[in-house]
């Protein structure tokens, strides 16, 4: 058929029914699947911590009635509620995951009071009661893994010389370099372990020169809290170094040198919120969780770590997990010779003193400043 | 780290031997490139673009093909294509070099970042590198000087580049369409056509220079990978005075410095660290007011380039 013998009547009719068409499923699929919108700051692939939220985002892909839509890369800026907007108005999202800590004030807290009728669900632990109640903010206790890591650390150092390469001295970072410094003096008590502060999140240079520096002063075990520690696992184990993981799992890229590692669980945690959801149940606002609440998990040990160490780590890892176990308990000196938590003291997960944290334990060499 | 002996305030200038080492090779590869594009009279100000596309084009070959090396020549003539579209869009009539560059740099960022992104997770081979270090026994010294190829290849390029520039015929016509086009074209050269292959040189090298950051240090591709190295690189060329042998101790002073800072932090010198970070900085800015002057133009500039006409 030829172009030009198609007449305006049976266009218009054609149109209509293809309009019609297209009409039909998408109401359709509106009516029967949630749509939920995911926001990551970074690439979701980065071995780190987007990758470990995407693992979240992927579990969800498997449920039925669910539909995922995910942006890369987002800015803690502007940027993001202008994602959110999108997702809101173009998907039809009813359910945002910003995944960022930056995301939550103003741009989380603008949108939340903006779209009174949907749920917004950021990773931080930010949200407090003065916050719009459509909006929620969980956090794992990852330092309860970064313990359990930190005890294998301490019995694998030869030299006793522990590193740490870490972003920024914010609470959640000295908390993680406190937690695994504990833990490793669990296993051997002199080990020191020196804190580098890279000063940004994602600074791969830096976090290279860090990672050499450490080993140039006789460091063996080293961990990191930055946002993709690719670069810090891959450096370690090509100057004979080992490592502990973050975030993910890391033993691909080192399979030699990587002993175990703290990483996040968001694929059990993000079905269960979003279980919640689609049953009508409220998501609570403040959710927190260690390795009791399987919100974070230890890496399997590599094949270096003997069975003394497995076993030590094993029974710490049992003891969080029964949730009979307090990692900062009292006596706690600070590396300035004062006392952090005092004696017959002890804060538990859920102290909100452990989120103030501004100093570092006896044993870690840095500053916080 | 068995065997490592405590060399306690040693690490300080042995890490920043080594970060000199490490760091300076994009900036020397990047900056050389630059002076020869920009004594040909034009600012490529896209090498940040160049050296992330570099970066990601060589992690891929190698990836691909399980040569670092074939990696390092596909970054090359990544390199050169975007030097060959620079000059291409800056070769016709009343286009704005520095603003081509600036569309250049961002459209070679987000083109690296769109191809490169599968590439983020699988680990390609790396470069080797070369022992220079077998007649010491300091085993952090001996990682220092655990030097990569193409650092010894930049550093034999900057002098050879030198001589290029001051005493061959190709130097002269180089130099020529830089001073003064209308000198160029009475001789008979298209000014074009020396710009378009001083630009693709230069992009050759920017692009190699991105090989060595996916393929030796830190060696892995990521999006994080360059961030802004191009740009430093392209500021030192008038740091050096678009001479190849500053730009070579440029690069290496910046490389140092650059390692100062996680440095002095390893040996417990730990505070104020993001002033020690901001190090390279600080000195460009000093080194620039020392030498500036009110009275004459920066010594050493092409007088074709746009921001001295």
């Amino acid at each position: 058929m030829t172009f030009d013998t198609i007449s305006r009547r049976r266009l218009l009719q054609g149109t209509a029914a293809l309009g019609l068409g297209a009409a039909l499923p998408i109401g359709g699929a509106r009516a029967a699947a949630t749509t939920i919108g995911f926001i990551y700051v970074g690439s979701r692939d980065d071995y780190g911590y987007n990758q470990a939220h995407a693992a979240g985002a992927a579990a969800l892909k498997k449920m039925a009635g669910i539909k995922v839509v995910e942006e890369e890369k987002v800015p803690e800026t502007d940027a993001v509620e202008k994602t959110m907007e999108s997702m809101i108005n173009l998907d039809g999202a009813t359910l945002l995951f910003p995944t960022s800590f930056g995301y939550y004030n103003p741009h989380v807290l603008k949108m939340a009071a903006k779209y009174p009728k949907l749920r917004f669900e950021h990773c931080g632990g930010l949200w407090t009661d003065k916050d719009p109640k459509n909006a929620g903010s969980y956090f794992g206790y990852i330092d309860e893994a970064q313990h359990v890591a930190g005890v294998i650390a301490g019995h694998m150092t030869k030299s006793g010389k522990l590193g740490f390469v870490a972003a920024k001295p914010i609470p959640q970072v000295l908390r993680n370099i406190n937690a695994w410094t504990l833990g490793a003096k669990l296993a051997n008590p002199k080990v020191t372990t020196q804190v580098i502060f890279t000063g940004d999140w994602s600074m791969p240079v830096k976090e290279a020169e860090a990672t050499n520096s450490l080993i140039d002063q006789g460091v063996d075990v080293i961990t990191c809290h930055v946002d993709g520690p690719k670069t810090v696992v891959e450096n370690a184990a090509r100057r004979g170094a080992m490592v502990t993981g973050y975030h993910v799992n890391q033993a691909v890229l080192a399979p030699k040198a990587y002993l175990t590692g703290a990483e996040w669980n968001w694929e059990v945690l993000y079905p269960r919120f979003v279980k919640m959801f689609t049953a009508g149940e409220t998501i609570p606002n403040f959710y927190r969780g260690g390795l009791k609440e399987e919100i974070v998990k230890v890496s399997p040990y590599g094949a270096a770590v003997p069975e003394a160490a497995r076993k030590q780590a094993d029974g710490v890892k049992a003891k969080l997990t029964a949730g009979s176990y307090v990692i900062f308990k009292g006596p706690v000196t600070d590396n300035k010779g004062g006392i952090a938590i005092a004696s017959g003291v002890s804060r538990g997960q859920t102290d909100p003193e452990l989120e103030k944290m501004n100093y570092l334990v006896e044993g870690v060499v840095g500053a916080t400043s | 780290m068995a065997g490592a002996g405590d060399i306690g305030l040693w690490t300080i200038p042995v890490a920043v031997l080594g970060g000199a080492v490490r760091v300076s090779t994009p900036f020397l590869f990047v900056s050389l490139g630059e002076c020869i594009t920009e004594r040909s009279g034009r600012i490529n100000l896209g090498l940040e673009g160049t050296l992330v596309m570099g970066a990601m084009a060589g992690y891929g070959i190698s990836y691909l093909t399980g040569s670092p090396w074939l990696g390092v020549l596909a970054a090359g003539i990544t390199g050169m294509g975007m030097g060959a579209l620079h000059a291409g869009i800056c070769g016709l009539p009343r286009v704005n070099d520095i603003a081509v560059g600036i569309g250049l740099m961002l459209f070679g960022v987000g083109l690296a970042f769109y191809l490169g992104k599968p590439l983020i997770e699988p680990t390609a081979p790396r470069l080797p590198s070369i022992d220079l270090g077998w007649w010491t026994d300091i085993p952090q010294l001996r990682a220092a000087l655990r030097i990569n190829a193409l650092f010894l290849i930049g550093v034999a390029l900057a002098p050879i580049l030198l001589w290029a520039l001051r005493t061959t015929r190709w130097g002269l016509i180089v130099r020529t369409a830089g001073e003064s086009a209308d000198a160029a074209l009475a001789m008979g050269y298209s000014v074009n056509l020396i710009r378009l292959r001083a630009t693709m040189f230069g992009g050759f090298l920017a692009g190699i220079g991105g090989s060595f950051l996916s393929l030796y240090y830190p060696g892995s591709w990521n999006e994080g990978l360059s961030s802004g190295q191009g740009i430093t690189a392209v500021a030192l060329v008038i740091f050096a005075r678009w001479n190849p042998m500053l730009c070579l101790g440029a690069s290496i002073l910046f490389g140092g410095a650059a390692a100062l800072g996680p440095a002095l932090q390893s040996v417990g010198f730990s505070h104020g660290y993001h002033l020690f970070n901001a190090a390279p900085y600080i000195l460009t800015l000093l080194i620039m007011i020392a030498t500036c002057s009110p009275k004459r133009t920066l010594i050493g500039a092409p007088a074709e380039l746009s921001i001295t006409r």
